[in-house]
C-alpha cells in the first residue's frame, strides 16, 4: 500500500481485490466481504489495531478475529494490502493447493489467530484470548467482526454473558451490522431484534456507527479501544455488497460468484468511484 | 514406564475424575501453564478442587456458566496466548453439544486445547440415559488433529492428563464419575499411541479400554478356571492406536474380544476391526453397549444389565476361542 493512499482509496482497492479474485474463484461471498471493506480498512490502516507485518506473531499484537469466516476475501485483500501477502496470491483463491482457503485457515496464512468458517465461534474465542492476555498483564486488545445474521446463533450471546462477567475491557466485537442473510433480510428469517440492546442487557458498552464512514469508525474505534470495565460493541451499519451498485441490498449476492461480464462492470464501477 | 499394583498391595478404589484436579494442580507447581475451563460443574470434575488450590489458580480456573459451546472457545482462546488449556463438563456435554467447536475451532486449527469431560459412559448411573455418554470415543476419534485416551484408572488418568498437557494440539481424555479398582501403581507413565500388556495370555486377547480394563482382568481370572489363558491389554490410547503390540497379541492367540464402557458403533471395537481386517483378519467379538440409549441404574448394576462385566467378557471369550480353534 502506498503510505500516502487514503483511506478511502484503500477501502475500494480492498473491495476491486474482494470482486476480482471471488470472479477468478468462481464462488465466494461477495455480499459480505463488501460490506465489511470499511471496517477492515479502518482496524488495519488507521493506527487502531496495533499490529506489524514484519512480526505477526508478536506478542504484543492486537488481536483480531474475524468470526464472520466467509468474509475471507474481505481478510486476504486486507492482509495482501497491510503486506502479510503477495498481492498476486489472491487469485489462488479457493483453488487447490492455495493458502487461501474458503474459510479463514490459521495454520496456513500470518496473523490469522484461528481458523473460522463456523458461524458464532469468533466472540468465544475472541474472550478465551482477552482471558489470557489478561493472565500475563499483556495490554493488546481484541477484536472480532461478527456479521448481524451470525448473531443468531446462540453460542453469541454465551460469549456475551462470559465476557461481560469477567469484565473484558481489552475485548471489542465490531458487527457488520449489513441487515441481510442468505435467505433474506434478517427481519424476515428470523428476527434478533435490537442487537445494541441485547448487547446492552448484557452489561457490553454499545456504540453505533455509520459503517461506510470511514473517520467515523476510526473515531468509534479509537474511542472503543480505552480500558474501562466492560467489553465494547461497535454495531457498523453497512450495505450488503456496498460499492458495486447491483450487488447492494441483494441477499442473492451472499454466497454468489459475479460471472465475467459482471465483475467486469463490478470493477469498472469500483474504478470510477476511485476516479 | 508403568507398574501393576501387586497383588499384595491394596487396591485403592478411585474415580479417574479425581485425578483431574490433582494433576491440574501439580501440572501448575510444575510451571506448566495450566487453565481450565468449565461450564458449572466444578465440583463433580473436580477442576474446583484446582481452582480453590491457590489464588493464582483461582484466576487461571474460568467458569462460562452452562454454555458449553462456549467453554470451548473460550479455552481455544486462552490456548492461543499460550496456555494449556483444559476443558471440563460432563462428557454428554462437553463432547455433544459442543462438537462443531471442537471439530472446527479446537481441531482444525490445531489448538492446545484438551478436552477432559468427566461423568463418561454409564458411570454417570442414576441420572439415567440423557447423562450417560456412549457416543464420545466415536465423535472424538473421527476428528482429524484430535487424539484420543480412555484411562483405566486413577492413575492412568493422572498419567493421561499429563500426557496431554504435554503434548502439543487437541487431545480427549475420558473420564468417570464412578470409582472404580486401582490397576496400575500410582506415579505410572502411559505413553500416547502405546497399548500396555497387563497379562501375558496364549488362547485369546482381551483388548480392553477404560473401566473395562479391570473387567477384562476379572474376565482373565474367570478364564484361567476354565483353562483359556487369557491375553489382557490395556488400549489406553485409542488414537493414535498402538497397531504392533496389538497385531503381535493376535498373532500369537488367534482371537480376541474387545470390551469398551461405549456404544458398539464407532469406538475401540470398530478401531480394532478396521486394523484386523487390514493387517490380520483374526475372530473378534466385541463387548458393548448395543445401538441403544443408557438408562438409570447404579453403575454395577448398568455393567451387568448391558452385559458389559467381567462375566460377559469371559463368555464372549469362550465362544471365540472355541470358534477360532
Amino acid at each position: 500500500m502506498a503510505k500516502d493512499q487514503s483511506l478511502e482509496s484503500i477501502a475500494r482497492s480492498i473491495r476491486h481485490d474482494i470482486v476480482d479474485m471471488i470472479a477468478k474463484a468462481g464462488s465466494g461471498h461477495p455480499g459480505g466481504s463488501l460490506s465489511c471493506a470499511d471496517i477492515m480498512t479502518a482496524l488495519f490502516f488507521a493506527d487502531i489495531l496495533d499490529h506489524d507485518a514484519e512480526r505477526p506473531d508478536a506478542p504484543e499484537r492486537d488481536r483480531f478475529v474475524l468470526s464472520k469466516g466467509h468474509a475471507a476475501p474481505a481478510l486476504y485483500a486486507t492482509l495482501a494490502h497491510a503486506g502479510y501477502l503477495d498481492r498476486a496470491e489472491l487469485s489462488t483463491l479457493r483453488k487447490l493447493g492455495s493458502r487461501l482457503q474458503g474459510h479463514p485457515d490459521s495454520n496456513l496464512l500470518p496473523f490469522i489467530e484461528v481458523s473460522t468458517g463456523s458461524l458464532g465461534q469468533g466472540l468465544s474465542i475472541s474472550s478465551g484470548i482477552a482471558c489470557g492476555l489478561k493472565l500475563q498483564d499483556n495490554p493488546a486488545f481484541v477484536f472480532t467482526l461478527l456479521g448481524d445474521g451470525e448473531c443468531e446463533e446462540g453460542q453469541v450471546w454465551e460469549a456475551a454473558m462470559f465476557a461481560a462477567h469477567q469484565k473484558l475491557d481489552n475485548l471489542i466485537a465490531i458487527i457488520d451490522n449489513n441487515s441481510l442473510q442468505i435467505d433474506g433480510r434478517i427481519e424476515d428469517v428470523c428476527n434478533p431484534e435490537d442487537l445494541g440492546e441485547k448487547f446492552a442487557a448484557f452489561g457490553w458498552e454499545v456504540i453505533h456507527v455509520d459503517g461506510h464512514d470511514i473517520p467515523a469508525l476510526v473515531e468509534v474505534l479509537k474511542q472503543a479501544k480505552t480500558k474501562g470495565s466492560a467489553p465494547k460493541v461497535v454495531i457498523a451499519h453497512t450495505v450488503k455488497g456496498k460499492g458495486v451498485s447491483f450487488m447492494e441490498g441483494e441477499a442473492s449476492w451472499h454466497g454468489k460468484a459475479p460471472n465475467d461480464d459482471e465483475a467486469k462492470t463490478a470493477l469498472t464501477e469500483l474504478a470510477e468511484q476511485e476516479a | 514406564m508403568f507398574r501393576l499394583i501387586g497383588s499384595d498391595e491394596e487396591s485403592k478404589m478411585r474415580a479417574t475424575r479425581e485425578a483431574f484436579g490433582a494433576t491440574l494442580i501439580e501440572l501448575a507447581d510444575e510451571g506448566v501453564p495450566v487453565v481450565a475451563v468449565d461450564a458449572d460443574l466444578m465440583g463433580s470434575t473436580t477442576i474446583g478442587k484446582f481452582k480453590a488450590s491457590s489464588p493464582e489458580n483461582a484466576r487461571r480456573a474460568f467458569n462460562a456458566g452452562i454454555a458449553e459451546q462456549d467453554m470451548i472457545g473460550i479455552a481455544a482462546g486462552l490456548s492461543l496466548t499460550g496456555c494449556v488449556a483444559f476443558t471440563g463438563s460432563f462428557a454428554v456435554f462437553g463432547t455433544g453439544r459442543a462438537y462443531d467447536q471442537i471439530r472446527n475451532t479446537v481441531c482444525y486449527s490445531k489448538l492446545n486445547v484438551k478436552i477432559a469431560p468427566t461423568h463418561a459412559g454409564i458411570s454417570v448411573g442414576p441420572d439415567g440415559g440423557s447423562h450417560q455418554m456412549l457416543e464420545d470415543i466415536a465423535l472424538m476419534r473421527a476428528i482429524p488433529n484430535m487424539k484420543v485416551f480412555v484411562p483405566a484408572d486413577y492413575a492412568a488418568c493422572a498419567s493421561a492428563l499429563r500426557l496431554a498437557a504435554k503434548t502439543p494440539g487437541p487431545a480427549y481424555v475420558r473420564m468417570g464419575r464412578a470409582k472404580v479398582p486401582q490397576v496400575y501403581a500410582d506415579g505410572s507413565e502411559l505413553e500416547a499411541g502405546r497399548a500396555y500388556v497387563l497379562r501375558e495370555g496364549k488362547d485369546v486377547t482381551l483388548l480392553a479400554c477404560g473401566v473395562e480394563v479391570n473387567e477384562a482382568l476379572k474376565a482373565a481370572r474367570m478364564l484361567e478356571e476354565t483353562g483359556i489363558d487369557a491375553e489382557v491389554i490395556d488400549v489406553f490410547s485409542i488414537k493414535p492406536l498402538d497397531e504392533e503390540t496389538i497385531l503381535t497379541s493376535l498373532a500369537k492367540t488367534g482371537c480376541a474380544v474387545v470390551a469398551e464402557e461405549h456404544s458398539l458403533i464407532g469406538g475401540l471395537g470398530d478401531a480394532i476391526a478396521h486394523l484386523c481386517a487390514q493387517k490380520h483378519p483374526v475372530a473378534l467379538a466385541f463387548i458393548g453397549t448395543e445401538d441403544r440409549f443408557g438408562k438409570s441404574g447404579s453403575f454395577d448394576e448398568l455393567l451387568a444389565y448391558f452385559r458389559i462385566d467381567a462375566a460377559a467378557i469371559a463368555d464372549a471369550a469362550k465362544t471365540i476361542h472355541t470358534k477360532a480353534k
